[in-house]
């Protein structure tokens, strides 16, 4: 296939941005195990700063995986069922509960980080526990998982497949353990893999909402940016990365319509939202 | 019967719903509250027009926003249609690689700015071999800058690349039959039909940089942009009612921004019939 | 303008040209054909007989496998991409650019070539007039219905006046009766025109009624060219038989000057044999008093079409033999029909 000059153009520029992106990541992952930072690779590669990371972070490792899953538990069950309501009746009520789920990724995390510390600030117990980060996390990952099984419900005739479960005698339970989630179940594990990636980066909201007690990975990474040698913050990032990435490549596979033939029918585009999560900043 | 059926879909719901109502309408209604009932009353909003130090903050932090908007649109825009359009070795890689970075919180991709273009940065050495004196730029505006189109690129090249898959081949071919020239035909053809992504796109990129905060807290030290002037204001100096009321101005503008985009893109592509 | 209104018709020539897609698959076979100037060809077959391939790459938007030509007149064009063949063409799906009304579209190709406005203007009030749709000057193309797109489109291609119009299935997506109209209109307007025609389709009764000649495609090759008369005729072979039209096939051995059937006996001048296979069109067999009918069979079947009656007739052959007939009465199941095949009408292909 010949390949004018306009091709290897674009490719350069592409290869250009993709190693502005991808340079620094290896370069932190690099100095995360080099002795020292400085003097560069000729120092010598070492699992010291991994391990001295871990001997001062791991909980705040731990504290993350355990509200990442707590956040995929609450939204699994709120919103999936929510997500076949809105399908189910589109009508003027359920724009108005669609558009106060979506709210929360509308407006900047600290917005809703200050509500809701002037809110329930006062509620010591509940303020310096784990349960009110995983409340900003679920209040930000929420719509994300709607989206998700929304777009599948939207993209499928969920209505005549009820009908038909309805005409053998299902009643409405079973129709929505038996037909309506195993249908969805594309946007249930992609909406589940954005959740939990999300909710383990999530930053701007947990940074209003952490006690000392109650750090989470990425609030740590401040920590160490701020406050430890550049090896430590690269170590804990490497780390971070590790985590990470592997739930990135999943999401690529399962959330992203790169693999799709090409459809001539403009279903998603219609509903002209982003379709890339609103985060990270 | 359908009497029923509304009691069992209000109860599918009424999780969700108590989520948002406990934790976020109601918060939010007390934010709007405590932002009007200081000392100041309303007067807490015309504060931020006159006080310089909020003024400029908000002036600059849309100021960015912009820049990072065109910056990005341009730079995903031309990538996103090439990799859509193009197979080659290797593509689904690059790929990968350019979309990698979506879920990365600003901490990190502040850590990056610092990998890239901080005192022992790669710009810093470079520039330091090449003209003896060290390129350093994380801790300015040019540095946030480069953070916030670190954090932009991956997701609007997904955009774009989504929407180019849907456009319909054969308008281009017809523009060409007719003897559009290839430049011609991206004018006439693709631009147009890329537009509520476009849209779409540049209305999340720019909601998405006012709102940045962690970028701007890793690489901050002089820098003020209005989330960090909130921060500051709230954690700092325990100003609650400027906090709250910056953080509401905040908040109606990115909300307008995406629900205008929305409005837009919605309407132009049901003209596209 | 490029080209007078008054050309002769350009002449296409096709040699050699094969395609092989990346995927590997051959989609179509080496093939040379010629179009006449003027004239209109029609690419008749089945989805995935390489017809749309070929348009495309007359059109310009494939090129055909090392060694192919194209040729429009004595200019050797394979080299050129479409945006320099001066091509006109019409879309399945129209193609019409949704961010430009209909008088911005007629217009595009035109705009392309620097045609200066007062020109441009008066050639679109002509195709506007000439399709019939000087009322939706100003429409935008989502207001349009299925057939007024089509006018567009066919409005659009023929603006630049080019050398060559190529049409891909531009009726399918339209209802039948629409189909059926635009059909007689289309034929028209391309004679009138003068202008050489590439049109492919998948509707054999279309291809009879627009082509001067037709082209009928099969896996990837042309398996028979000829006037719609000899292709429904004169089918070459079993394939073009069946596509076209409807054929009864009936088979059993030769003796004394007659196909020997179950039913009966068709009279055969040919030679004695073993077993010959013969074919027929439903309308040339006709319905008979029973006393002294060469064929007897018995009605399984029959479908009132309106303008005429099909039946289903069986015990003549194996398979029952379809027959058309364009009389009024009603027919029993179970009626007992004599029947009598035309006689210039037989056909056999090969052996």
């Amino acid at each position: 296939m010949r390949r004018g000059l306009n091709f290897y153009l674009q490719l350069g520029f592409a290869l250009l941005a993709c190693a502005f992106l991808i340079v620094p990541v290896l370069m932190s992952m690099l100095a995360g195990v080099t002795v020292n930072y400085f003097q560069g690779i000729s120092s010598g590669l070492t699992l010291r700063w991994i391990v001295q990371v871990w001997a001062m972070y791991s909980t705040t490792i731990y504290r993350s995986l355990a509200i990442a899953l707590g956040a995929l538990v609450v939204t699994l069950v709120a919103g999936v069922p929510a997500a076949y309501v809105l399908a189910k009746r589109p009508g003027l009520t359920t724009r108005l509960i669609e558009e106060s789920l979506m709210l929360p990724i509308a407006i900047p995390g600290l917005a809703t980080a200050l509500a809701l510390i002037i809110t329930y600030g006062t509620f010591r117990d509940f303020r310096t526990s784990s349960l009110f980060i995983l409340v900003g996390h679920v209040l930000y990952t929420l719509p994300f998982m709607v989206r998700a099984v929304l777009a599948v419900l939207s993209s499928i005739d969920f209505r005549t497949l009820e009908e038909g479960a309805a005409s053998l005698g299902a009643g409405p339970w079973q129709r929505f353990f038996g037909i309506i989630v195993p249908n969805a179940r594309a946007g249930i594990i992609a909406g589940a893999l954005t959740v939990v990636t999300l909710s383990i980066g999530e930053f701007n909201l947990t940074w209003m909402l952490y006690t000392p007690e109650t750090m989470t990975l990425p609030v740590g990474l401040a920590d160490s940016y701020a406050s430890m040698r550049l090896e430590m913050g690269s170590a804990y990032t490497l780390i971070f990365f590790v985590m990470i990435i592997p739930l990135l490549i999943l999401l690529q596979r399962y959330a992203t319509p790169r693999g799709k033939p090409r459809a001539r029918m403009q279903e998603e585009l219609t509903h002209a939202r982003p379709l890339a999560p609103r985060q990270g900043a | 019967m359908r009497r029923r059926e509304n009691l069992y879909l209000l109860l599918m719901v009424l999780p969700a719903l108590i989520i948002a109502a406990a934790f976020f309408l109601l918060p939010l209604g007390r934010l709007a509250l405590v932002s009007a009932t200081g000392k100041l009353g309303l007067g807490a909003y015309s504060a931020i027009l006159t006080t310089p130090r909020y003024y400029h903050a908000l002036l600059a932090t849309i100021a960015l926003s912009v820049a990072v908007t065109a910056a990005t649109l341009l730079i995903s825009g031309i990538t996103g249609v090439f990799l859509q359009r193009n197979r080659f070795a290797g593509r689904e890689a690059l790929i990968s690689l350019l979309t990698l970075p979506l879920a990365f919180p600003g901490v990190v991709v502040g850590f990056m700015v610092i990998m890239l273009a901080g005192r022992t940065g790669l710009i810093a050495d470079l520039t330091a071999a090449l003209t003896g004196s060290r390129l350093v730029f994380a801790y300015s505006m040019a540095g946030l800058f480069t953070g916030y189109i670190y954090f932009s690129i991956p997701r609007v090249i997904l955009t774009i690349m989504a929407a180019t898959e849907k456009l319909d081949p054969a308008l281009e071919e017809a523009a060409r039959s007719l003897g559009a020239r290839p430049s011609r035909v991206v004018r006439d053809v693709i631009l147009p039909g890329l537009q509520p992504a476009l849209i779409a796109s540049a209305s999340l990129c720019f909601a998405t940089s006012m709102g940045a905060f962690g970028t701007a807290f890793t690489l901050a030290t002089n820098i003020d942009v209005l989330p960090i002037v909130i921060y500051t204001e709230f954690t700092l100096l325990a100003n609650i009612t400027t906090a709250a009321a910056l953080s509401i101005v905040l908040g109606l503008i990115t909300w307008a921004t995406l629900a205008a985009s929305r409005g837009l893109a919605g309407t132009t592509v049901a003209a596209g019939g | 303008m490029s080209s007078p209104a008054t050309h002769g018709g350009t002449r296409i020539r096709l040699v050699g040209c094969g395609k092989t897609f990346a995927d590997g698959t051959r989609a179509l076979d080496d093939t040379t054909l010629e179009i006449q100037g003027g004239e209109t060809v029609v690419f008749l077959g089945p989805s995935g007989c390489g017809k749309t391939t070929l348009l495309r790459v007359i059109a310009g938007l494939e090129t055909p496998d090392p060694g192919g030509r194209v040729f429009f007149d004595d200019e050797d064009v394979t080299a050129l991409p479409i945006e320099q063949r001066n091509v006109g063409m019409v879309f399945q799906s129209y193609a019409l650019f949704p961010n430009m009304d209909v008088e911005d579209n007629i217009a595009y190709g035109l705009k392309i070539r620097k045609v200066p406005a007062e020109q441009r203007a008066r050639r679109v009030n002509e195709m506007l007039e000439l399709t019939q749709i000087e009322e939706l000057r100003g429409r935008r193309i989502h207001e349009l219905s299925g057939g007024q797109r089509q006018r567009v489109a066919l409005a659009r291609a023929i603006a630049v006046q080019p050398r060559v119009l190529l049409l891909d299935e531009p009726l399918t997506a339209l209802d039948a009766l629409l189909r059926e109209r635009l059909r007689i209109e289309v034929d028209l307007l391309l004679h009138s025109l003068g202008i050489t025609s590439a049109y492919v389709t998948h509707d054999q009764s279309e291809a009879m009624a627009i082509g001067d000649r037709v082209a009928v495609m099969n896996r990837g090759r042309i398996v028979q060219v000829g006037t719609p008369r000899e292709t429904y005729f004169h089918p070459a072979n079993a394939f073009v038989a069946d596509f076209i039209g409807t054929m009864n096939r009936v088979r059993g051995p030769v003796r004394d000057g007659a196909i020997e059937l179950p039913g009966g006996r068709i009279p055969w001048p040919g030679a004695a044999a073993d077993s010959i296979e013969v074919l027929f069109r439903p309308s040339d067999a006709h319905i008979v008093p029973l006393e002294g009918a060469p064929l007897r069979g018995k009605t399984t079947a029959q479908f009132f079409l309106g303008d005429r009656t099909r039946l289903h007739v069986s015990e003549i052959d194996s398979e029952p033999i379809i027959v058309e007939t364009t009389e009024h009465r009603e027919f029993r199941i179970g009626e007992p029909i004599g029947l009598s095949i035309e006689p210039g009408a037989l056909l056999t292909l090969g052996g």
